[in-house]
Protein backbone atom coordinates (compact mmCIF):
# COMPACT_ATOMS: atom_id res chain seq x y z
CA UNK A 1 0.00 0.00 0.00
CA UNK A 2 1.25 3.32 -0.79
CA UNK A 3 0.54 5.97 1.87
CA UNK A 4 2.62 8.94 3.45
CA UNK A 5 4.75 6.51 5.50
CA UNK A 6 5.97 5.37 2.00
CA UNK A 7 6.37 8.76 0.50
CA UNK A 8 8.76 9.68 4.00
CA UNK A 9 10.48 6.71 3.68
CA UNK A 10 11.34 6.92 -0.27
CA UNK A 11 12.22 10.17 0.73
CA UNK A 12 14.71 9.33 3.29
CA UNK A 13 16.17 6.67 0.87
CA UNK A 14 16.89 8.93 -1.67
CA UNK A 15 18.56 11.24 1.04
CA UNK A 16 20.58 8.61 2.46
CA UNK A 17 21.46 7.14 -0.45
CA UNK A 18 23.13 10.20 -1.74
CA UNK A 19 24.24 11.13 1.42
CA UNK A 20 26.53 7.52 1.34
CA UNK A 21 27.31 8.04 -2.22
CA UNK A 22 28.81 11.70 -2.44
CA UNK A 23 30.18 11.45 1.35
CA UNK A 24 31.94 7.90 0.26
CA UNK A 25 33.00 9.35 -3.27
CA UNK A 26 34.38 12.34 -0.88
CA UNK A 27 36.57 10.29 1.08
CA UNK A 28 37.51 7.73 -1.44
CA UNK A 29 39.20 10.67 -3.53
CA UNK A 30 40.75 11.80 -0.24
CA UNK A 31 42.81 8.35 -0.60
CA UNK A 32 42.81 7.89 -4.31
CA UNK A 33 44.30 11.36 -5.62
CA UNK A 34 47.54 10.56 -3.37
CA UNK A 35 47.03 7.08 -4.96
CA UNK A 36 46.89 7.89 -8.35
CA UNK A 37 49.70 10.72 -8.18
CA UNK A 38 52.01 8.15 -6.44
CA UNK A 39 51.17 5.47 -9.56
CA UNK A 40 51.90 7.91 -11.87
CA UNK A 41 55.46 9.45 -10.37
CA UNK A 42 56.72 5.92 -9.58
CA UNK A 43 55.83 3.90 -12.74
CA UNK A 44 58.23 3.58 -15.49
CA UNK A 45 59.14 7.00 -17.13
CA UNK A 46 57.23 8.84 -14.44
CA UNK A 47 59.10 11.99 -12.64
CA UNK A 48 59.56 9.93 -9.37
CA UNK A 49 60.18 6.36 -11.22
CA UNK A 50 60.50 3.80 -8.22
CA UNK A 51 59.48 0.05 -9.55
CA UNK A 52 59.45 -1.00 -5.96
CA UNK A 53 56.60 1.57 -5.13
CA UNK A 54 55.08 1.28 -8.21
CA UNK A 55 54.28 -2.85 -7.87
CA UNK A 56 53.25 -2.14 -4.08
CA UNK A 57 50.55 -0.08 -4.71
CA UNK A 58 49.69 -2.11 -7.86
CA UNK A 59 49.44 -5.19 -6.12
CA UNK A 60 47.44 -3.66 -2.92
CA UNK A 61 45.14 -2.17 -5.77
CA UNK A 62 44.46 -5.47 -7.63
CA UNK A 63 43.87 -7.15 -4.54
CA UNK A 64 41.12 -4.97 -3.18
CA UNK A 65 39.68 -4.37 -6.04
CA UNK A 66 39.57 -7.98 -6.84
CA UNK A 67 37.20 -8.70 -3.55
CA UNK A 68 33.76 -8.63 -4.21
CA UNK A 69 32.30 -5.66 -2.36
CA UNK A 70 29.39 -7.70 -0.15
CA UNK A 71 32.61 -9.97 0.99
CA UNK A 72 34.41 -6.89 2.16
CA UNK A 73 31.25 -5.11 3.71
CA UNK A 74 31.12 -8.32 5.79
CA UNK A 75 35.30 -8.32 6.36
CA UNK A 76 35.49 -5.05 6.94
CA UNK A 77 32.82 -5.28 9.66
CA UNK A 78 35.44 -5.21 12.73
CA UNK A 79 36.74 -1.66 11.00
CA UNK A 80 33.50 -0.29 10.26
CA UNK A 81 32.33 -0.58 14.18
CA UNK A 82 35.22 1.19 15.51
CA UNK A 83 35.31 3.76 12.99
CA UNK A 84 31.39 4.62 13.23
CA UNK A 85 30.35 2.82 16.56
CA UNK A 86 28.04 0.38 14.31
CA UNK A 87 27.75 -1.75 11.47
CA UNK A 88 24.48 -0.98 9.98
CA UNK A 89 22.90 2.59 8.69
CA UNK A 90 24.16 4.96 6.19
CA UNK A 91 27.01 6.46 8.01
CA UNK A 92 28.28 3.00 9.02
CA UNK A 93 28.16 1.76 5.37
CA UNK A 94 30.69 4.47 4.52
CA UNK A 95 33.32 2.80 5.83
CA UNK A 96 33.13 -0.19 3.48
CA UNK A 97 32.22 1.62 0.84
CA UNK A 98 35.49 4.27 0.69
CA UNK A 99 37.69 1.29 0.94
CA UNK A 100 35.83 -0.10 -2.03
CA UNK A 101 35.98 3.09 -4.11
CA UNK A 102 39.32 4.65 -3.37
CA UNK A 103 41.24 1.76 -5.35
CA UNK A 104 39.22 2.10 -8.11
CA UNK A 105 39.27 6.11 -7.82
CA UNK A 106 43.13 5.16 -7.61
CA UNK A 107 43.13 3.36 -10.81
CA UNK A 108 40.88 6.24 -12.14
CA UNK A 109 43.05 9.06 -11.42
CA UNK A 110 46.35 7.62 -12.82
CA UNK A 111 44.42 6.53 -16.09
CA UNK A 112 43.74 10.54 -15.80
CA UNK A 113 47.03 11.45 -15.40
CA UNK A 114 48.91 9.45 -17.63
CA UNK A 115 46.72 10.83 -20.40
CA UNK A 116 48.84 14.22 -20.14
CA UNK A 117 50.82 14.62 -22.92
CA UNK A 118 54.52 14.16 -21.86
CA UNK A 119 55.74 17.24 -24.01
CA UNK A 120 53.52 19.34 -21.39
CA UNK A 121 55.10 17.80 -18.93
CA UNK A 122 58.52 17.74 -20.18
CA UNK A 123 58.36 21.28 -21.25
CA UNK A 124 57.76 22.31 -17.42
CA UNK A 125 60.63 20.54 -16.05
CA UNK A 126 62.92 22.23 -18.95
CA UNK A 127 61.39 25.30 -17.06
CA UNK A 128 62.69 23.90 -13.95
CA UNK A 129 59.17 23.67 -12.06
CA UNK A 130 59.26 21.69 -9.02
CA UNK A 131 57.18 18.25 -8.92
CA UNK A 132 54.35 19.39 -6.87
CA UNK A 133 54.02 21.90 -9.18
CA UNK A 134 53.37 19.82 -12.20
CA UNK A 135 51.51 17.53 -10.01
CA UNK A 136 48.86 20.42 -9.57
CA UNK A 137 49.52 23.04 -12.82
CA UNK A 138 50.29 20.52 -15.55
CA UNK A 139 48.93 16.59 -14.60
CA UNK A 140 45.49 17.81 -12.68
CA UNK A 141 45.19 20.69 -14.53
CA UNK A 142 45.69 19.13 -18.03
CA UNK A 143 43.47 16.00 -17.44
CA UNK A 144 40.73 18.10 -15.37
CA UNK A 145 37.96 16.98 -18.15
CA UNK A 146 39.17 13.14 -17.67
CA UNK A 147 39.18 13.42 -14.19
CA UNK A 148 35.56 14.57 -13.82
CA UNK A 149 34.12 12.04 -16.47
CA UNK A 150 36.13 9.91 -13.74
CA UNK A 151 34.13 11.49 -10.80
CA UNK A 152 30.84 10.61 -12.64
CA UNK A 153 31.85 6.87 -13.09
CA UNK A 154 33.07 7.21 -9.74
CA UNK A 155 29.53 7.70 -8.12
CA UNK A 156 27.21 5.96 -10.65
CA UNK A 157 29.86 2.68 -9.35
CA UNK A 158 29.47 3.77 -5.74
CA UNK A 159 25.90 4.10 -5.86
CA UNK A 160 26.32 0.34 -6.66
CA UNK A 161 27.54 -0.60 -4.18
CA UNK A 162 25.64 1.28 -1.62
CA UNK A 163 22.37 -0.33 -2.68
CA UNK A 164 24.23 -3.66 -2.17
CA UNK A 165 24.91 -2.88 1.54
CA UNK A 166 21.13 -2.85 1.41
CA UNK A 167 21.59 -7.00 2.23
CA UNK A 168 23.10 -5.88 5.66
CA UNK A 169 20.84 -3.29 6.77
CA UNK A 170 22.74 -0.43 5.00
CA UNK A 171 20.05 1.94 4.64
CA UNK A 172 19.31 4.10 1.17
CA UNK A 173 17.38 3.00 -1.55
CA UNK A 174 18.83 -0.39 -1.89
CA UNK A 175 18.16 -0.74 1.95
CA UNK A 176 14.17 -0.28 1.19
CA UNK A 177 14.31 -2.48 -2.20
CA UNK A 178 15.77 -5.63 -0.73
CA UNK A 179 13.70 -5.37 2.41
CA UNK A 180 10.55 -5.12 0.53
CA UNK A 181 11.14 -6.71 -2.92
CA UNK A 182 13.21 -9.41 -1.71
CA UNK A 183 11.99 -9.88 2.07
CA UNK A 184 8.32 -9.17 1.38
CA UNK A 185 7.66 -9.87 -2.22
CA UNK A 186 6.60 -6.66 -2.86
CA UNK A 187 7.67 -5.70 -6.21
CA UNK A 188 6.40 -2.45 -6.83
CA UNK A 189 7.99 -0.58 -3.80
CA UNK A 190 11.11 -2.17 -5.55
CA UNK A 191 10.44 -0.98 -8.60
CA UNK A 192 9.79 2.41 -7.72
CA UNK A 193 13.17 2.66 -5.54
CA UNK A 194 14.69 1.26 -8.56
CA UNK A 195 13.32 3.94 -10.44
CA UNK A 196 14.92 6.54 -8.10
CA UNK A 197 18.22 4.92 -8.54
CA UNK A 198 18.31 4.83 -11.99
CA UNK A 199 17.23 9.06 -11.86
CA UNK A 200 19.78 9.72 -9.42
CA UNK A 201 22.65 8.06 -11.67
CA UNK A 202 21.43 9.31 -15.04
CA UNK A 203 21.48 13.06 -13.03
CA UNK A 204 24.73 12.73 -11.73
CA UNK A 205 26.31 11.87 -15.25
CA UNK A 206 24.20 14.57 -17.02
CA UNK A 207 25.64 16.92 -14.60
CA UNK A 208 29.05 15.24 -14.88
CA UNK A 209 29.34 15.11 -18.55
CA UNK A 210 28.14 18.62 -19.17
CA UNK A 211 30.19 20.06 -16.49
CA UNK A 212 33.31 18.67 -18.11
CA UNK A 213 32.33 19.90 -21.41
CA UNK A 214 32.34 23.08 -20.00
CA UNK A 215 35.65 23.10 -18.43
CA UNK A 216 37.28 21.82 -21.76
CA UNK A 217 38.87 24.20 -23.49
CA UNK A 218 41.04 21.74 -25.92
CA UNK A 219 38.66 21.59 -28.80
CA UNK A 220 36.09 24.36 -28.39
CA UNK A 221 35.47 26.21 -31.44
CA UNK B 1 84.93 35.48 -32.04
CA UNK B 2 83.62 35.31 -28.21
CA UNK B 3 84.53 32.61 -25.58
CA UNK B 4 83.51 29.58 -25.62
CA UNK B 5 80.02 29.62 -23.14
CA UNK B 6 78.39 26.07 -23.38
CA UNK B 7 81.06 22.78 -23.61
CA UNK B 8 80.09 19.60 -24.59
CA UNK B 9 82.92 17.08 -23.65
CA UNK B 10 82.73 13.51 -24.92
CA UNK B 11 79.14 12.96 -24.55
CA UNK B 12 77.59 9.10 -24.45
CA UNK B 13 74.56 8.19 -24.83
CA UNK B 14 73.24 4.53 -24.85
CA UNK B 15 69.33 3.57 -24.92
CA UNK B 16 68.32 0.16 -24.48
CA UNK B 17 65.86 -0.83 -27.50
CA UNK B 18 64.24 -4.28 -27.67
CA UNK B 19 67.13 -5.53 -30.49
CA UNK B 20 69.75 -4.71 -28.47
CA UNK B 21 71.88 -1.09 -27.23
CA UNK B 22 71.48 1.89 -29.57
CA UNK B 23 74.27 4.21 -29.30
CA UNK B 24 72.31 7.65 -29.69
CA UNK B 25 75.36 10.08 -28.61
CA UNK B 26 79.07 8.59 -29.63
CA UNK B 27 81.47 10.48 -27.58
CA UNK B 28 80.12 14.24 -29.09
CA UNK B 29 82.29 17.54 -28.14
CA UNK B 30 81.08 20.82 -29.05
CA UNK B 31 82.34 24.10 -28.13
CA UNK B 32 78.86 27.05 -28.42
CA UNK B 33 80.71 30.48 -27.92
CA UNK B 34 78.39 32.73 -25.92
CA UNK B 35 75.75 35.10 -28.07
CA UNK B 36 76.12 32.48 -31.09
CA UNK B 37 73.07 31.37 -32.54
CA UNK B 38 74.52 27.63 -33.36
CA UNK B 39 72.69 25.25 -35.46
CA UNK B 40 72.51 21.06 -35.14
CA UNK B 41 71.59 19.65 -39.03
CA UNK B 42 71.52 15.77 -39.43
CA UNK B 43 68.83 13.82 -40.83
CA UNK B 44 66.43 11.81 -38.10
CA UNK B 45 67.79 9.61 -36.00
CA UNK B 46 71.31 11.35 -36.15
CA UNK B 47 70.87 11.96 -32.39
CA UNK B 48 69.94 15.67 -32.72
CA UNK B 49 67.49 15.68 -30.39
CA UNK B 50 69.08 13.74 -27.68
CA UNK B 51 71.92 15.96 -27.90
CA UNK B 52 69.83 19.12 -27.55
CA UNK B 53 68.12 17.28 -24.26
CA UNK B 54 71.43 16.74 -22.88
CA UNK B 55 72.07 20.55 -22.46
CA UNK B 56 69.20 21.01 -20.28
CA UNK B 57 69.87 17.09 -18.79
CA UNK B 58 66.49 16.17 -19.73
CA UNK B 59 68.54 13.61 -20.70
CA UNK B 60 71.29 12.31 -18.68
CA UNK B 61 74.20 11.21 -20.97
CA UNK B 62 75.89 8.47 -19.44
CA UNK B 63 79.61 9.71 -20.14
CA UNK B 64 81.00 13.03 -20.52
CA UNK B 65 80.86 16.96 -19.42
CA UNK B 66 78.49 19.43 -19.75
CA UNK B 67 80.12 22.91 -18.73
CA UNK B 68 77.71 26.05 -19.12
CA UNK B 69 79.40 29.85 -18.11
CA UNK B 70 81.99 27.49 -16.41
CA UNK B 71 79.79 25.09 -14.09
CA UNK B 72 79.50 21.75 -14.38
CA UNK B 73 75.92 20.71 -14.71
CA UNK B 74 75.87 16.84 -14.21
CA UNK B 75 77.57 18.11 -10.53
CA UNK B 76 74.69 20.07 -9.96
CA UNK B 77 71.98 19.05 -7.16
CA UNK B 78 68.76 18.37 -8.28
CA UNK B 79 67.17 21.43 -6.67
CA UNK B 80 70.75 23.49 -8.19
CA UNK B 81 69.95 21.73 -11.53
CA UNK B 82 66.05 23.27 -11.29
CA UNK B 83 66.88 26.13 -10.89
CA UNK B 84 69.52 26.85 -13.54
CA UNK B 85 66.88 25.29 -15.64
CA UNK B 86 65.11 28.13 -15.41
CA UNK B 87 67.60 30.54 -17.55
CA UNK B 88 67.81 27.41 -19.95
CA UNK B 89 64.80 28.02 -22.36
CA UNK B 90 63.40 25.24 -24.62
CA UNK B 91 60.99 25.37 -27.33
CA UNK B 92 59.60 22.15 -28.87
CA UNK B 93 58.17 20.99 -32.06
CA UNK B 94 54.96 20.63 -30.76
CA UNK B 95 54.90 23.67 -29.00
CA UNK B 96 54.13 21.96 -25.65
CA UNK B 97 51.40 24.62 -24.26
CA UNK B 98 49.32 23.79 -21.19
CA UNK B 99 46.00 23.12 -23.53
CA UNK B 100 43.27 24.23 -20.79
CA UNK B 101 44.79 27.22 -19.82
CA UNK B 102 44.50 30.82 -21.68
CA UNK B 103 47.84 32.44 -23.66
CA UNK B 104 48.02 34.42 -21.03
CA UNK B 105 48.24 31.98 -17.74
CA UNK B 106 50.76 30.10 -20.44
CA UNK B 107 52.93 32.57 -20.69
CA UNK B 108 52.15 33.27 -16.88
CA UNK B 109 53.51 29.87 -15.96
CA UNK B 110 57.48 29.65 -15.66
CA UNK B 111 57.00 33.14 -13.92
CA UNK B 112 54.33 31.22 -11.50
CA UNK B 113 57.00 28.52 -10.83
CA UNK B 114 59.48 31.16 -9.95
CA UNK B 115 56.93 32.21 -7.38
CA UNK B 116 56.61 36.03 -8.71
CA UNK B 117 53.33 37.72 -7.78
CA UNK B 118 50.31 37.26 -9.93
CA UNK B 119 49.92 41.12 -11.11
CA UNK B 120 53.68 41.21 -11.62
CA UNK B 121 53.89 38.05 -13.91
CA UNK B 122 50.69 39.17 -15.79
CA UNK B 123 52.54 42.34 -16.66
CA UNK B 124 54.96 40.66 -17.62
CA UNK B 125 53.49 38.14 -19.81
CA UNK B 126 51.39 40.76 -21.70
CA UNK B 127 54.54 42.67 -22.63
CA UNK B 128 56.08 39.45 -23.75
CA UNK B 129 52.62 38.81 -26.06
CA UNK B 130 53.24 42.44 -27.27
CA UNK B 131 56.39 41.56 -28.62
CA UNK B 132 55.56 38.58 -30.70
CA UNK B 133 52.66 40.08 -31.85
CA UNK B 134 49.54 38.02 -29.92
CA UNK B 135 48.90 40.89 -27.34
CA UNK B 136 45.14 40.58 -28.15
CA UNK B 137 44.89 36.42 -27.83
CA UNK B 138 45.88 36.61 -24.01
CA UNK B 139 42.12 35.46 -23.22
CA UNK B 140 42.31 32.39 -26.27
CA UNK B 141 43.15 29.12 -25.31
CA UNK B 142 45.73 27.03 -27.33
CA UNK B 143 42.94 25.53 -29.74
CA UNK B 144 41.83 28.60 -31.11
CA UNK B 145 45.40 29.38 -32.51
CA UNK B 146 47.12 28.26 -35.58
CA UNK B 147 50.39 26.64 -34.98
CA UNK B 148 52.61 30.00 -36.16
CA UNK B 149 50.83 31.72 -33.18
CA UNK B 150 50.85 28.30 -30.66
CA UNK B 151 55.12 28.64 -31.31
CA UNK B 152 55.06 32.21 -30.56
CA UNK B 153 53.22 31.97 -27.63
CA UNK B 154 56.06 29.30 -26.48
CA UNK B 155 58.36 31.81 -27.57
CA UNK B 156 56.96 34.22 -25.37
CA UNK B 157 56.84 31.76 -21.98
CA UNK B 158 60.33 30.84 -22.65
CA UNK B 159 61.06 34.74 -22.41
CA UNK B 160 59.73 35.26 -19.20
CA UNK B 161 62.46 33.91 -17.42
CA UNK B 162 64.95 35.98 -19.03
CA UNK B 163 67.03 33.07 -20.17
CA UNK B 164 70.66 33.16 -20.96
CA UNK B 165 70.22 30.27 -23.30
CA UNK B 166 67.67 29.14 -26.01
CA UNK B 167 66.94 25.64 -27.36
CA UNK B 168 64.91 25.68 -30.20
CA UNK B 169 64.38 21.59 -30.88
CA UNK B 170 62.80 21.45 -34.15
CA UNK B 171 60.86 24.19 -32.97
CA UNK B 172 59.86 25.19 -36.90
CA UNK B 173 59.34 21.62 -38.26
CA UNK B 174 55.88 21.52 -37.71
CA UNK B 175 55.23 24.79 -39.91
CA UNK B 176 54.46 25.82 -43.09
CA UNK B 177 57.32 27.73 -45.24
CA UNK B 178 56.02 31.08 -44.26
CA UNK B 179 55.00 30.79 -40.96
CA UNK B 180 58.55 29.28 -40.92
CA UNK B 181 60.13 32.20 -41.77
CA UNK B 182 58.13 34.74 -39.84
CA UNK B 183 59.07 32.47 -36.58
CA UNK B 184 62.73 32.38 -37.65
CA UNK B 185 63.06 35.65 -37.88
CA UNK B 186 61.44 36.54 -34.49
CA UNK B 187 64.75 34.19 -33.13
CA UNK B 188 66.78 36.37 -34.97
CA UNK B 189 65.43 39.42 -33.34
CA UNK B 190 65.44 38.09 -30.10
CA UNK B 191 68.77 37.21 -29.79
CA UNK B 192 70.19 40.06 -31.45
CA UNK B 193 67.94 42.39 -28.70
CA UNK B 194 68.60 40.20 -25.99
CA UNK B 195 71.93 38.54 -26.33
CA UNK B 196 70.72 35.21 -26.13
CA UNK B 197 72.37 31.77 -27.06
CA UNK B 198 70.46 30.17 -29.14
CA UNK B 199 71.24 26.39 -30.24
CA UNK B 200 68.72 25.44 -33.17
CA UNK B 201 68.01 21.81 -33.89
CA UNK B 202 66.89 21.10 -37.51
CA UNK B 203 66.65 18.78 -40.37
CA UNK B 204 66.51 21.86 -42.46
CA UNK B 205 69.20 23.31 -44.10
CA UNK B 206 66.97 26.47 -45.20
CA UNK B 207 66.63 27.39 -41.39
CA UNK B 208 70.64 26.89 -40.44
CA UNK B 209 71.04 29.25 -43.65
CA UNK B 210 68.39 31.77 -42.27
CA UNK B 211 69.41 32.54 -38.80
CA UNK B 212 72.72 30.25 -37.54
CA UNK B 213 76.57 31.19 -38.03
CA UNK B 214 77.92 28.57 -36.96
CA UNK B 215 76.69 24.72 -37.44
CA UNK B 216 77.69 20.89 -36.40
CA UNK B 217 76.31 18.46 -38.74
CA UNK B 218 75.59 15.09 -36.79
CA UNK B 219 75.04 11.97 -38.16
CA UNK B 220 74.84 8.23 -36.69
CA UNK B 221 75.22 10.35 -32.90
CA UNK B 222 78.72 11.50 -33.99
CA UNK B 223 80.04 14.84 -35.06
CA UNK B 224 80.67 14.56 -38.62
CA UNK B 225 82.01 18.42 -39.03
CA UNK B 226 81.75 21.80 -37.19
CA UNK B 227 82.24 25.33 -38.57
CA UNK B 228 80.80 28.65 -39.85
CA UNK B 229 77.63 28.19 -42.10
CA UNK B 230 79.20 29.69 -45.00
CA UNK B 231 82.16 27.45 -44.54
CA UNK B 232 79.48 24.39 -44.71
CA UNK B 233 77.67 25.62 -48.16
CA UNK B 234 80.98 26.56 -49.87
CA UNK B 235 82.89 23.86 -49.08
CA UNK B 236 81.40 21.10 -47.26
CA UNK B 237 83.76 17.97 -45.90
CA UNK B 238 81.85 15.27 -44.91
CA UNK B 239 79.81 13.30 -46.56
CA UNK B 240 76.87 13.72 -44.37
CA UNK B 241 77.00 17.54 -45.08
CA UNK B 242 77.17 17.06 -48.40
CA UNK B 243 74.17 14.75 -48.71
CA UNK B 244 71.97 17.24 -46.72
CA UNK B 245 72.80 20.00 -48.84
CA UNK B 246 72.23 17.38 -51.47
CA UNK B 247 68.64 16.91 -50.24
CA UNK B 248 68.04 20.35 -49.91
CA UNK B 249 68.62 21.44 -53.55
CA UNK B 250 66.46 18.16 -54.59
CA UNK B 251 63.77 19.67 -52.52
CA UNK B 252 63.83 23.18 -54.12
CA UNK B 253 64.06 21.58 -57.75
CA UNK B 254 60.72 19.83 -56.96
CA UNK B 255 59.30 23.28 -55.17
CA UNK B 256 59.85 24.99 -58.32
CA UNK B 257 58.94 22.71 -61.00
Amino acid sequence: MWDNSMTVMMLEGIRDTIYMTVVSTFFGYLIGIPLGIALTLTDKNGLRQNQAVYRLLDVIINITRSVPFLILLIVVMPLTKLLAGKSYGSTATIVPLTLAAAPLIGRMVESSLKEVNKGVIEAAVSMGAKTGTIVLKVLMGEARTSLLVGVTIVLGTVLGYSAMAGVVGGGGLGDIAIRYGYYRYDTSVMLVTLVFIVAIVQLMQFVGTLLAKRLDHRNNE
Amino acid sequence: MNDTYITLNAICKRYIAKNGTVEALKNISLSIPKNEIFGVIGLSGAGKSTLVRCINLLERPDAGEIIIDGEKLLQLSKEELRLRRQKIGMIFQHFNLLEQQTVLSNVCFPLEIRGIPRRERQEKALELLEKVGLAEKAQCYPSQLSGGQKQRVAIARVLANDPDILLCDEATSALDPETTKMILELLKEIHDTMGITVIVITHEMKVIQEICSSVAVLENGEVQEVGTVSELFTNPKSRAARRLLLLEEKEDAAYVG
